[in-house]
């Protein structure tokens, strides 16, 4: 298929524009960034803004590597990362749990609909506080946060997505001697998989809001104790690097379910 | 008198919701003799298929019986394959395990009956697309594939629920003459439900006309056509095809 003496012109001139189109982008997404830091850069040389307030990548560079040099730096992602994947776990093996026992009892699932989507819809920083003082200021607490804000809508949406499965397919588990357990493991689990993953992307990211949220208010390691206590000392470096390390942490940990997806569907 | 395979005893069944009540069946009675075809053809929206989730003992009728070698469908388990409108074929799965999906169902997956379903691939051309993706095969292989996972139950009686009515015209007739010839060649019995005409002759003994809600059967027309080495495709050749085919249509249209 790859073959390039078997293409013919078109196909070869088709090719060429797509990897033109694709650089193009690319180079794009690098242009915006490498401009938005330069400008960032040069009106605090200039001091067009305060860099005091607004810190600059210099001063963030900076910031890393004294940071670094005393490896306070690493605990505090390492801690924020582990408390993430934590709870990311917690909240898909839990939410596939749930909306396993939703599918097998429709019953079930009619009482606690309106519960589901009471705790859905609840801004769950609003439970921050009650946490700490419930289960105190240590990682549980943070754990916790983080599952509270992904694990409603995994429920609601993966079970959403357990009920569109065509009742044919389920029909021809009945069919040939199925039961129920039979329509679960063959058709709703697998057929399910695609939306799993797609769930989880999301998840990912909400684990990560929670994380910081509880970090915020009970904890004295990790990223989002690092931005409070930055702010409160007038410490913005501290905040701006975490929010910066923040953004770089979400972007590989959604690439890395996006990897999970792409290695699915080549099996498939 | 010979023992039917089956027989429907003034079935009826309604549906309830809580608009109302609408009556599906209405005392239907009819018997299938061991290794009949017998179509069942009538309106779309009649009620056909529900008659065969009956028959399946997916659904449980109402009033009637049904009896199964004249015994209680409950103590007297046959087993029955059913064959629905599309393949459903799992795309997650090879060829060979969607057809052994059955049999791992029902616990049965042994190296006699593993050798059966590499005899049923190899006879009805699919040995090479074993551990082919369902995507990859045509739409008449896929329906193949699917009898071959009914099959693979070894069931006594086999239920067709429009299972070409997904095809396109011709692959439609290739196919139900495949299936036709399949069916008889392991010498099944074996229930039709279609709302077309043609193919309702060209493949059954024995054609039950039903009315348009609630069913219940109007007319019964024994299809005899004089032709030797009979096959579904052969049938549309036959002299009386176009007579039998402007009988059911007048059946079908008599109250209209």
């Amino acid at each position: 298929m790859n073959d390039i003496t078997k293409m013919s012109v078109g196909q070869r001139q088709y090719l060429k524009k797509l990897k033109r189109s694709r650089q193009m982008i690319q180079l794009f997404r690098i242009l915006i960034f490498m401009v938005f830091v330069f400008i960032w850069e040069i009106s605090t040389q200039l001091q067009c803004i305060d860099s005091f307030i607004f810190s600059s990548p210099s001063r963030v560079i900076k910031t890393i590597y004294t940071m670094s040099l005393n490896q306070s730096l690493f605990l505090h992602i390492g801690i924020t990362l582990w408390e993430t994947l934590v709870s990311f776990f917690i909240v898909s093996v839990l939410g596939t749990g749930i909306a396993v026992l939703l599918w097998l009892s429709p019953r079930l699932s009619a009482i606690l609909e309106p519960y589901l989507v009471v705790l859905n819809s609840l801004p769950k920083s609003a439970l921050a506080p009650l946490l700490i003082v419930w289960l105190g200021a240590n990682m549980t607490t943070i754990i916790v946060a983080g599952v509270s804000v992904a694990i409603f809508g995994s429920i609601i949406n993966l079970y959403t997505g357990f009920q569109e499965i065509s009742p044919d397919k389920l029909k021809l588990i009945y069919t040939l001697g199925g039961n129920k357990k039979d329509a679960l493991t063959k058709v709703v689990l697998p057929s399910s998989i695609p939306a799993m993953l797609g769930i989880m992307k999301v998840n990912i990211g909400l684990c990560l809001v929670g994380v910081v949220i509880g970090e915020f208010i009970g904890s004295k390691q990790g990223l989002g104790y690092l931005i409070i206590y930055g702010s409160q000392v007038f410490k913005l470096d501290w905040v701006i690097m975490s929010i910066i390390i923040l953004c770089i942490i979400a972007m590989l940990l959604y690439n890395l379910i996006n990897l999970l997806e792409k290695l699915y569907s080549k099996r498939i | 008198m010979q023992i039917p395979l089956l027989e429907l005893k003034n079935v009826s069944l309604s549906y309830h919701s809580e608009k109302g009540e609408t009556p599906a069946i209405s005392d239907i009675s009819f018997q299938i003799q061991q290794g009949e075809f017998l179509a069942i053809v009538g309106p779309s929206g009649c009620g056909k298929s529900t008659l065969l989730n009956l028959i399946s003992g997916l659904l449980i009728p109402e009033t009637g019986e049904i009896l199964i070698n004249r015994k209680q469908m409950s103590e007297n388990h046959m087993n029955i394959g059913y064959m629905l409108q599309k393949d459903h074929l799992f795309e997650w799965r090879t060829i060979y395990s969607n057809v052994l999906l059955g049999l791992e169902i029902q616990k049965k997956v042994t190296s006699e009956k593993k050798k059966m379903i590499d005899d049923l691939l190899l006879t009805y051309g699919l040995d090479k697309f074993k551990a082919a993706k369902p995507s990859q095969l045509s739409g008449g292989m896929r329906q193949r594939a699917a009898l071959i996972r009914t099959l693979a139950l070894e069931p006594d009686l086999l239920l067709l629920d429009e299972p070409f009515s997904a095809l396109d015209y011709q692959t439609r007739l290739n196919v139900s003459d495949d299936i036709g010839n399949i069916i008889k060649h392991e010498s099944k019995t074996a229930i039709l439900v279609t709302h077309d005409i043609s193919e309702a002759i060209s493949m059954a003994d024995r054609v039950i006309i039903l009315t348009s809600r609630p069913a219940s059967v109007q007319t019964t027309v024994p299809i005899q056509l004089d032709i030797p080495n009979r096959t579904p495709l052969l049938s549309r050749n036959a002299p009386d095809f176009k007579n039998y085919f402007n009988l059911i249509w007048k059946e079908l249209n008599r109250h209209e």
